[in-house]
């Protein structure tokens, strides 16, 4: 088992190196005219030069690649080139509301769709064709669309929630809780349906397995099959359909911040992106594949605890 | 009935199969050891042994589905070892295959015609010949001519099998491989299927490699019998005598456990069973002793 | 920004490759084309519609806008629909019914660059990796492991970063991003093909490799795509839209997710700003997600074998016995069996077992079946496939799939109905009771009846704590007690294995202690043999016989083979097509057979016969279906 877990985090370490080096590689090569972007058209080519040698931008690709790669282990990200803010604190202090946000919508979705989806499965009819019907529906209109619709009604017209956040680091539990409930709704909404009906779908694989029959004759409760058997069995689909979720939520919640106003890491992508602020582009992404990775390997851990076959050799 | 009198049509000679191994630097696995055998013009081999005993992958060797690591395959006089794709194409003419699951060896999503005029395409037949000859091929298999515009799954499995059987003739084969043509099908279907194999042999003089598990399969069709067990042949010979008084402790075994459809007839062959058993038991211990 | 989605899409797409379902010998097969039976599908037409209408409104949009797509009117800003801007204006002035024709246009257009690019990489790579497998396939799969967990916008937002607005650059992007859907449903189909037969039989045949994908293997991921590029196109429209929603889009162009920004920004001016983006975009990815559906029931109804309608004695109408429900006893007096019948263990009364079909008949698979077992007695149960021999058993243990019905007669055992006459299901409530502690099961297949995540003690354990009571020290005691009586070597070494570890006849040996395990009256044991090699067959017919006696149980042995019943049975029951033929005791069956059924199957036993002699004598056609 442990060798297992070190040979996932050395491929997750690849993986890491790999993306990281695409991404400096498709950021830096192609933005030829990064300082005067900066500047501005009516800058003279000397300060745009000047500008270039303070970025470090007359030096080749590779060296500057292997320079971020140096100060990246050391844990500096550079600093945006427009508010001079290092790269690192900007995200210690916008990744905590992201992630509280995507956390709660991840454990709600694990949740109600494994809920909604054992049920459709086992009793089928209505509850069935209710899961059926809203994976079509979740399917037709994207999260942010969704996201939209609920500020319109429930923040705008009704009033129930706010539109808008004004929470930070300091602000109390509870000003988290009320700023965050509609974007988590949002996201919950966008994802449930998916994932219960997959869920649905894996349950009613293993129920239709011979050995379900088997133990039915030697006299075991159907709860007991359905609990102890079959929802083991069906785990690793579930699993791997809620880490596919999550990293969809990832990209999901950068708009539903931009539409909630809240502190995120969204408003940061959306801002960098803007402006081609590169080294904060470039923090994003390494959040977020460092994300994937963690969640990956917890999946491939819990389904090698679940998985027999894994466990025994 | 006599077919061994000039030079046998196929000859496998000390042919060994081995599959490379999934995991890194870890020992090939080996299906087959030193096989031989040889089949004569007419003539049909019954090969018999159970799951994993090799049989299968001797069929699929023959017929380039498996990697012939040592020994020699001969046909018609030709080395057929490693035959390329463009080899297979003229040998498929005079060497075809029977599979088992009359389910799966059949493209689902083509019309019967056009499966049978495969094997006639590919040899660059014209298309109205090719339906000409279809048409005289599901006669002879004994389905009805309206067959060439449907599907497979329109047919029952009996009437699958003869269509694969149809196929295999398509292009009058001197050696068709059949493996376990059989085994899929019901009892009554497959002494009609067992006929028409007798039947086509009779009329065509092919000869045929028959893979089977049931030793009363084999015995009923074969000229020769060989014994897989293990990825090796443990005996070959006539049919009338491997099949009833076998020489290998193996083959001895096979016969006593099919059972007999008689109750008291099957009683004596289970109390033979359980003797032959026992003294195989002892002569293995005696063994064990001396060594 | 909707990565679920795309799984399910591939996972639904996965699910569709068509595989023919064997005809059962009691069915036609109706063929049409699949889009026959798409214009059949009222959802299909919808989704066409709408496709249809959207499609045709983007191609017409020079034609049919009033107004270019950045004319603006700044005199008349988030104007209300009148006459010449028939759905108003946006804070510019700009017409809203103008750039939403644009916007459908350009929608579309990136929607199908992004198909197109995706198709282009996944399609070949997939059909390359699923035939020749090897280390091109290890390499791409590593590719799509890294491409699968990267957040679509989140890679967006860099080629943005990197090369600016372009709605082209970042579809191309996002092609190649989700690219992986298409090249793990082409590999799934290419594998579950590449060891068909057919394949094989078409390589003998001397076929090139690429007539093989062009004739065998393209046709199975044809449809798949299909299915594919319908949600991949919606996924597609969605994260562009968002893209231009977060204000990262081209300026220049009229898109959607431009609009519904816009109109987000005006919300407390002019709420309808965001209706008319938000409506084209559910109506768009609504309709491919519609159509998507509506292609994969199509293929899936091609399948369907529909009932022989000829067969009217077979099927009986749902309203004939929903009409007689003063007959069917409550709930809770169960009937008393007729007096004299007691003392059987299991008696079978004119049973009938039947699906309901789609047109409201029900098709009859067991029909007016009677038969007897007493306790210290095998019945041997013998049929070919069709037969209804399983779906018989099954009905005494009470585990037919849910949409089976009992259509007639009834079921009792040791003196009680577990299916009373009048009865449309097998009662679990009283089953249940049954089920493990009196009657028990030995299955067909060894491997797949035991759950592979459980060890083997653990499966032996559980029924007897449950059932016996007895914990769960004493249980394994017993567990470990019966293994060395099915005649396995090292007990304690196959309790604490798990199924994969052990070979198919150690399996089967595990099995048949697990249905003794709780000392039943009887056991049902359907086909017990017939995965397992002769010389294994043998030993567990030893095995039965043995156990069988020494208990003093009743079994019904369900069989194929002639040569398994004279081993065991006592008694035979021969059926064909649902009904009982003949029924008899062994000796009698087996050497004086009356019915000509009986004959047949006997007259087809190689065993004893001529060798190379024709076995039937009368013609050889094969019955036509």
């Amino acid at each position: 088992m442990i060798r297992f877990i070190a040979k996932r985090l050395g491929s997750g370490l690849v993986v890491l190196l790999v993306v990281s080096a695409l991404t400096f590689f498709l950021l830096y090569m192609s933005s030829g005219s990064i300082a005067r972007n900066i500047l501005g058209d009516q800058a003279t080519a000397e300060q745009v030069a000047m500008k270039e040698h303070e970025l470090g931008l007359d030096q080749p690709l590779l060296t500057r690649y292997f320079a971020w790669v140096a100060d990246a282990l050391s844990g500096n990200l550079g600093a945006s080139w427009f508010s001079s803010e290092p790269v690192a604190n900007s995200l210690a202090t916008r990744i905590p509301v992201t992630m509280t946000m995507v956390l709660a919508a991840m454990i709600l979705i694990a949740i109600c769709a494994a809920l909604i989806g054992v049920i459709a499965a086992v009793k089928r009819g209505w509850v069935d064709r209710v899961v059926q019907v809203g994976a079509i529906v979740g399917d037709s209109v994207p999260g942010f669309v969704i996201g939209v619709i609920l500020v319109t009604i429930l923040a705008i017209q009704l009033g129930l929630f706010p539109a808008t956040s004004t929470i930070s680091p300091d602000s109390g539990a509870d000003a988290w809780v009320y700023s965050m409930s509609l974007p988590v709704i949002a996201l919950l909404i966008n994802g449930v349906t998916g994932g219960a009906q997959q869920i649905r779908s894996a349950v009613i694989k293993q129920l239709e397995r011979d050995y379900v029959r088997t133990l039915r004759s030697r006299g075991i409760g159907e709860r007991e099959i359905l609990f102890k058997h079959v929802l083991r069995s069906a785990a690793p689909a579930g699993l791997t359909v809620l880490s596919l979720q999550l990293i969809g939520m990832l990209g999901g919640v950068v708009i539903i911040e931009q539409i909630f106003a809240l502190p995120g890491m969204g408003p940061l992508a959306v801002a960098a992106t803007g402006q081609s602020d590169l080294p904060v582009v470039m923090g994003v992404v390494m959040y977020t594949v460092v994300v994937v990775i963690v969640v990956n390997l917890l999946v491939d851990i819990l389904n090698g605890w679940l998985n027999p076959k894994v466990r025994v050799s | 009935m006599s077919p061994t009198e000039s030079a046998p049509l196929l000859t496998v000679d000390q042919l060994v199969v081995e599959y490379p191994s999934k995991k890194f630097r870890a020992k090939p696995f080996r299906a087959l050891t030193d096989i031989n055998i040889s089949i004569g013009r007419g003539e049909t081999l019954g090969l018999v042994g159970e799951s994993g005993s090799g049989k299968t992958t001797l069929g699929r060797a023959i017929l380039g589905l498996a990697p012939v690591t040592g020994g020699k395959i001969s046909f018609d006089g030709k080395d057929i070892s490693h035959a390329t794709r463009r080899d297979r194409r003229v040998l498929s003419r005079d060497l075809q295959v029977v599979f088992q699951d009359p389910y799966t060896s059949l493209n689902p999503a083509l019309e019967i015609g056009d499966i049978l005029a495969e094997p006639l395409g590919v040899q660059g037949m014209e298309p109205a010949a090719a339906k000409k000859r279809v048409k005289e091929l599901l006669d002879q298999v004994g389905l009805p001519a309206d067959a060439i515009h449907r599907l497979p799954r329109e047919f029952s499995g009996g009437q699958r099998q003869r269509v694969a059987i149809a196929r295999a003739l398509a292009l009058s084969p001197k050696l068709i491989v059949c493996d376990e043509p059989v085994s899929a099908l019901d009892l009554s279907t497959q002494a009609r299927v067992l006929d028409l194999f007798l039947q086509i042999q009779k009329d065509t003089g092919v000869s045929y490699l028959f893979v089977s598990h049931d030793l009363d399969v084999v015995r009923h069709i074969s000229h020769r019998v060989a014994v897989m067990y293990h990825g090796e042949i443990v005996e070959q010979g006539p049919a009338g005598v491997v099949t009833t008084d076998p020489d290998h402790p193996y083959t001895q075994r096979l016969l006593l456990a099919s059972p007999v459809p008689d109750p008291d007839r099957q009683e004596q062959r289970r109390a033979d069973r359980h003797r032959l058993l026992e003294t195989q038991r002892m002569q293995h211990e005696q063994a064990g002793a001396l060594a | 920004m909707n990565n679920s989605s795309e799984e399910a899409a591939a996972t639904a797409a996965a699910a569709a490759p068509a595989t023919a379902i064997p005809a059962g010998q009691s069915g036609t097969v109706v063929r049409s084309t699949v889009i026959r039976r798409l214009f059949k599908n009222p959802l299909g037409i919808v989704a066409m519609t709408i496709l249809l209408a959207v499609s045709l409104l983007a191609v017409l949009a020079p034609v049919l806008a009033p107004f270019d797509q950045n004319y603006a009117n700044i005199a008349k800003t988030l104007a209300a629909p009148d006459s010449v801007n028939i759905l108003g204006t946006d804070s510019a002035g700009r017409d809203v019914f103008s750039r939403l024709l644009y916007g459908a246009q350009l929608t579309l257009l990136s929607a199908l660059l992004c198909a197109g690019v995706a198709i282009a990489i996944g399609l070949p790579a997939g059909l390359i990796a699923g035939y020749y497998a090897g280390k091109f396939e290890a390499a791409s799969n590593w590719v799509v492991g890294i491409l699968m967990s990267l957040p679509g916008l989140i890679v967006l937002l860099t080629i943005r970063a990197a090369f600016g607005p372009s709605v082209w650059m970042s579809m191309i992007a996002f092609g190649i991003l989700i690219s992986p859907s298409y090249f793990r449903l082409t590999r799934t189909a290419v594998q579950s093909v590449r060891n068909e037969l057919y394949v094989d039989a078409a390589r003998v045949s001397g076929l090139s490799d690429l007539s093989i994908i062009a004739r065998h293997i393209f046709s199975v991921v044809r449809a798949p795509i299909i299915i594919q590029t319908a949600a991949i196109a919606g996924v597609a429209i969605a994260i562009q839209s968002g893209l231009e929603f977060l204000g990262l889009g081209d300026p220049t162009k009229s898109t959607w997710g431009v609009m519904l920004s816009e109109g987000f920004k005006n919300v407390y001016l002019n709420p309808t700003l965001l209706f008319w983006p938000a409506l084209a975009m559910a109506l768009t990815i609504g309709g491919l997600v519609l159509l998507g559906n509506a292609i994969r029931d199509a293929l899936e109804d091609g399948e369907k074998i529909k009932p022989r309608r000829t067969k009217a004695p077979v099927t009986v109408p749902v309203a004939g016995r929903a009409a007689a429900p003063a007959a069917r006893p409550s709930r809770k007096s169960v009937a008393a069996v007729d007096p004299g019948t007691e003392h059987h263990l299991v008696k079978v009364t004119n049973l009938g077992v039947g699906y309901p079909q789609a047109d409201g008949s029900i098709k009859k698979v067991v029909d007016d079946v009677s038969f007897h077992v007493d306790r210290g007695e095998i019945l041997g149960i013998v049929g070919e496939s069709g037969s209804g021999k399983s779906q018989t058993a099954f009905s005494i243990l009470g585990l037919l799939p849910d949409n089976a019905r009992i259509v007639a007669g009834s079921i009792q055992f040791d003196g009680s109905y577990t299916v009373a006459p009048g009865e449309e299901h097998v009662s679990q409530e009283r089953l249940s009771k049954l089920r493990g502690r009196r009657i028990s099961y030995i299955p067909q297949e060894p491997m797949s009846n035991l759950d592979p995540a459980f060890t083997i003690g653990n499966q032996l354990v559980t029924p007897m704590v449950r059932v016996l009571g007895i914990s769960k020290a004493e249980a394994r005691k017993r567990a470990l007690k019966l293994l060395t009586d099915v005649g396995i070597v090292s007990p304690e070494r196959t309790f604490n294995a798990y199924p994969h570890e052990v070979s198919g006849g150690m399996a089967q040996r595990v099995l048949i202690a697990g249905a003794i395990s709780c000392e039943p009256d009887l056991v049902i044991a359907d086909e017990p043999t017939t995965a397992l090699d002769v010389t294994v067959q043998a030993d567990v017919l030893d095995l039965l016989r043995e156990l069988q006696q020494r208990l003093n149980i009743g079994v019904i042995l369900v069989t194929h083979n002639f040569g398994v019943v004279a081993d065991l049975c006592d008694r035979v029951a021969v059926m064909q097509n649902g009904r009982l033929v003949e029924e008899g005791s062994v000796r009698d069956i087996l050497r004086n057979p009356q019915e000509p059924y009986t004959q047949t199957l006997l007259a087809s036993m190689l065993e004893g016969k001529e060798p190379m002699s024709m076995l039937v004598s009368t013609g050889q056609k094969e019955p036509v279906a």
